[in-house]
């Protein structure tokens, strides 16, 4: 990653119930204005699920950074983004023998969760840690010679907007983004959080 | 004869020239035809006392407005209204009546006449509001909305009015008219129906309405259908205005106010599915009567007692308006009607009306007003109805942006109301499309040509109409101007290319989804602007075609894969198709290219759906496995590794 030249971001944006959404669809605007962001809207793009892999392909090479924005669903991503794992990551394309397409690519994921933030934890109700949850996810990316970044995660997303904390979140997202843009976040301090988070200590409350 | 061609040309190049010219400049037709009447009369001179003749042939234009507005008003609307009706037009009418001949007994005139004057004002101008409404499209504003249940009821208290003024007469102007021929007053009461006893007279006009109302429930269909079928279209529009005037004709029989029972036969028929076709067939009437009327108001103005009176009249109007403005802003507050929509109350009704003229009159001939006295008041009545276009430009350039502003920043995230949507032909296809979007909430406006089809479709609860939806007039009151798509989906394949055309030409704005026979049919609407077309048998043969590949062994999944591929090439060669298309039928390639690419994309599908069978690489591939033996060597699997390689 040079320092000065700006970054190309894609946002892979992923919700099946955008009409209902509250915290995602925001966000996803939010993405869409800021420049040097391409922000694709999966579900809006291939309703029927027919995605374009040679299209999908074509848009990884074009980007230095991946970001998944999803809504988390059973512990996952929507099963849209999962199938386009299934047909764009193909062999000799992104893993595999001559498989070199996305080396040294950023990738990390930016979601919303229902459960509150203490739940993702060892002793919490959910067991794991959403860093622990996206293991498939962190492994995907090493597989394919990415460069992993813990996830951006807002918790309790059901009660947010009544909470009045949607707003401090985009600020949250609008920033990574542009920081993803601008080539300047440390990754070596990054990488190893457990939430992105926590990149910027005076925003980590709350989330 | 000479001398009707003159004058009608003379009339009618003023609107020419004046009409579009104050539209241009944002004045509205209202003040364009004002400005017209206003330049033939008093000031060039070209046309004299014959106004006032053209004036009460030109009211009827009001008549035929109120079956207008009442056809787009369903009974059930009407019901809805009673409240604001009652409430905000009883009001207005009485406190407006009170106050202004409050005013004017202070200023010395006798109670007899200082209430005839307030009713004068009590009245608005129906003809100027509605047009400017429907001009602005504010009728479906909750603003548009109340104050047309006002203008409602003052349509009704005329009726009332009519027959209080007689017993104001003054005795010293009935026994100066004594030797005039009496008159049978304005009403046009037939003679045979004064000499009935009250109660009788009573019976007479509640049977008249029934008599609109039933003819209107149960005699118009049949009638409309009878027409309809002969396919004539000037019948048809004989049909709506020998039904307009037949009604008005008996309103004035009985004494009743025609406007108003043309109104009730709108509300009948606003249920109908022959009303848009109704609608387009006496708009044209209307908007020349009006505009006749308008032009007359201005032709009207009587320069010498203007001239005599002419602090009188101004400070009159300048303080009917003031006066009827402020009654109005507070009774709206009352009804809890708020910003902008208040403001339009407010400034919309505070001019005097056209029935302002008529009650004069009638207060003069029955020995009511004094002549000059009535001069005056008719002045005044012209002059506020002069500054009402003033008003509306007010409400437009200075109030309504200010609400609309704050609202705008209120509602920044809500998504733009969806726009209604018209679909010509409601047969086996149409059909579908219409119920998957009214299921999903949206607005549509259906036009079929067969009767029976459309009746079908009303027996089930479809709003549908019949109506040609390739005639302009038609697609005008289906409503095409806010429409924001239209789906066309009749079986006529010349009619529908055409329709294409004119739509793309008049309404760029508006989207159009064509039904296409076949492929040929499908280029030729797009080549003349449809945005999407779809052949009417591709999508149920492909499902078909899909059935027979699961009913022989095939898997579903991979069906549906492998329609996936057939849809993807056919939409990766459409443009290339349609474009050697194109060539072909303009003339510009004699060597049929586009046959040679349709037999390209045969050959492609026949390939893809092969390649599939036999090494299991499908064209849209998709779930490929990697190769056997890939995980043997872990050296792949690492990419810190590979790059060593």
């Amino acid at each position: 990653m040079s320092d000065n030249v700006n970054q190309r971001v894609l946002v892979l944006f992923a919700h099946p119930s955008q009409a209902r959404s509250e915290v995602n669809m925001p966000l996803f605007n939010d993405a869409r204005s800021i420049p040097g962001v391409t922000a694709v809207d999966l579900y809006g793009e291939y309703p029927t699920f027919n995605i374009d892999i040679d299209r999908e392909q074509q848009r990884l090479l074009e980007h230095d950074v991946v970001l998944f924005q999803f809504p988390l669903y059973w512990y996952s991503t929507p099963s849209l983004l999962k199938e386009w794992q299934d047909l764009v990551l193909e062999y000799g394309f992104a893993y595999g023998h001559d498989g070199h397409a996305l080396n040294d690519k950023l990738f990390l994921c930016a979601l919303s969760a229902g459960g509150q933030a203490e739940a993702y934890q060892t002793d919490g109700y959910n067991h794991f840690t959403i860093r622990q949850l996206l293991q498939p996810l962190e492994q995907m990316a090493n597989l394919t010679g990415m460069r992993y970044l813990p996830p951006l995660a807002l918790f309790g997303s059901r009660t947010a907007k009544e909470e009045q904390r949607i707003s401090r979140h985009r600020s949250r997202y609008k920033r990574l983004l542009e920081a993803l843009v601008a080539g300047n976040i440390d990754y070596s301090i990054a990488a190893s959080l457990p939430k992105i988070n926590q990149y910027w200590p005076d925003s980590q409350e709350d989330c | 004869m000479t001398g009707y061609f003159l004058q009608a040309f003379i009339y009618l190049i003023a609107a020419v020239v004046a009409v579009p010219v104050a539209k241009k400049l944002g004045l509205g037709s209202v003040l364009g035809y004002l400005i017209a009447g206003l330049l033939i009369g008093p000031v060039l001179g070209l046309v004299g006392s014959e106004t006032e003749t053209i004036q009460h042939f030109a009211e009827f234009g009001v008549v035929i407005m109120l079956f207008l507005v009442g056809l787009e008003l369903e009974p059930r609307a009407l019901w809805n209204m009673k409240h604001k009706l009652l409430g905000l037009g009883g009001l207005q009418v009485g406190i407006t009546t009170v106050v202004v001949m409050g005013i004017a007994m202070t200023l010395g005139q006798i109670w007899s006449i200082a209430l005839t004057i307030g009713l004068i004002f009590a009245l608005s101008s129906t003809a100027i509001v509605l047009q400017t409404f429907q001009e602005k499209g504010l009728q479906k504003t909750e603003g548009g909305q109340s104050a047309f249940s006002v203008l409602l009821f003052q349509d009704i208290a005329v009726i009332f009015m009519l027959a209080l003024i007689p017993l104001l007469a003054l005795p010293e102007l009935v026994s100066a008219a004594q030797n005039a021929s009496a008159g049978d007053g304005h009403g046009g009461t037939a003679h045979f129906l004064k000499t009935l006893p009250g109660w009788a007279y009573g019976l007479v006009v509640i049977g008249a309405v029934v008599v609109v109302v039933a003819a209107g429930h149960y005699l118009s269909r049949p009638l409309f259908r009878f027409v309809a079928s002969s396919g004539l279209r000037e019948t048809f529009t004989a049909t709506a205005l020998m039904l307009v005037i037949g009604i008005a004709a008996l309103m004035s029989l009985v004494g009743l106010s025609p406007a108003l029972g043309t109104f009730l036969a709108g509300v009948v028929l606003a249920n109908s599915e022959f009303r848009h076709e109704l609608e387009s067939a006496v708009e044209p009437f209307k908007g020349l009567l009006l505009g006749l009327f308008f032009i007359t108001v201005g032709a009207g103005i009587n320069v010498s007692v203007l001239q005599e009176n002419v602090w009188i009249v101004a400070g009159a109007t300048l303080a009917v308006i003031v006066v009827k403005a402020v009654l109005l802003a507070g009774i709206a507050r009352v009804f809890g009607i708020r910003g902008s929509d208040r403001w339009l109350v407010t400034l919309s009704l505070a001019q005097a009306g056209e029935f302002g003229f008529v009650l004069v009159n009638y207060a003069v001939q029955n020995h009511v007003l004094p002549s000059p006295t009535a001069q005056v008041l008719s002045l005044v009545v012209a002059f506020s109805m002069f500054l009402t276009p003033g008003l509306f430009i007010l409400f437009d350039t200075v109030i309504l942006p200010r609400y609309t502003k704050t609202r705008n920043q209120q509602q920044a995230e809500v998504p733009d109301e969806v726009g209604t949507v018209v679909i010509a032909g409601i047969g086996r296809f149409g059909q579908i499309v219409n119920r998957l979007l009214v299921a999903n909430g949206m607005a549509t406006v259906v036009l079929d040509v067969r009767t029976e089809q459309v009746e079908l479709m009303r027996r089930i609860n479809t709003k549908a109409y019949f109506g040609d939806a390739s005639k302009p007039d038609i697609l005008h009151t289906a409503g095409i101007e806010e429409a924001s798509m239209m789906v066309i989906a009749i079986d006529n394949r010349e009619t529908s290319v055409e329709m294409v055309k004119y739509i793309k030409h008049t309404y760029p704005h508006v989207k159009i989804l064509a039904r296409a026979f076949d492929r040929g049919h499908g280029y030729r609407l797009k080549y003349v602007g449809a945005d999407y077309t779809v052949s009417e048998t591709y999508h149920s043969a492909l499902e078909m075609g899909a059935q027979a590949l699961r009913e022989s062994g095939f898997h579903p999944f991979q069906v549906e894969q492998q329609k996936m591929a057939y849809n993807n090439i056919e939409r990766d060669q459409a443009d290339s198709l349609y474009e050697a298309w194109v060539d072909d039928t303009s003339g510009k390639r004699l060597d049929n290219n586009y046959l040679k690419l349709f037999m390209q994309l045969e050959e492609q599908i026949g390939q893809a759906m092969q390649r599939d069978r036999v090494d299991g690489h499908s064209r849209s591939r998709g779930w490929t496995p990697p190769p056997k033996g890939y995980a043997d060597n872990p050296s792949q699997e690492g990419n810190a590794v590979d790059k060593a390689d």
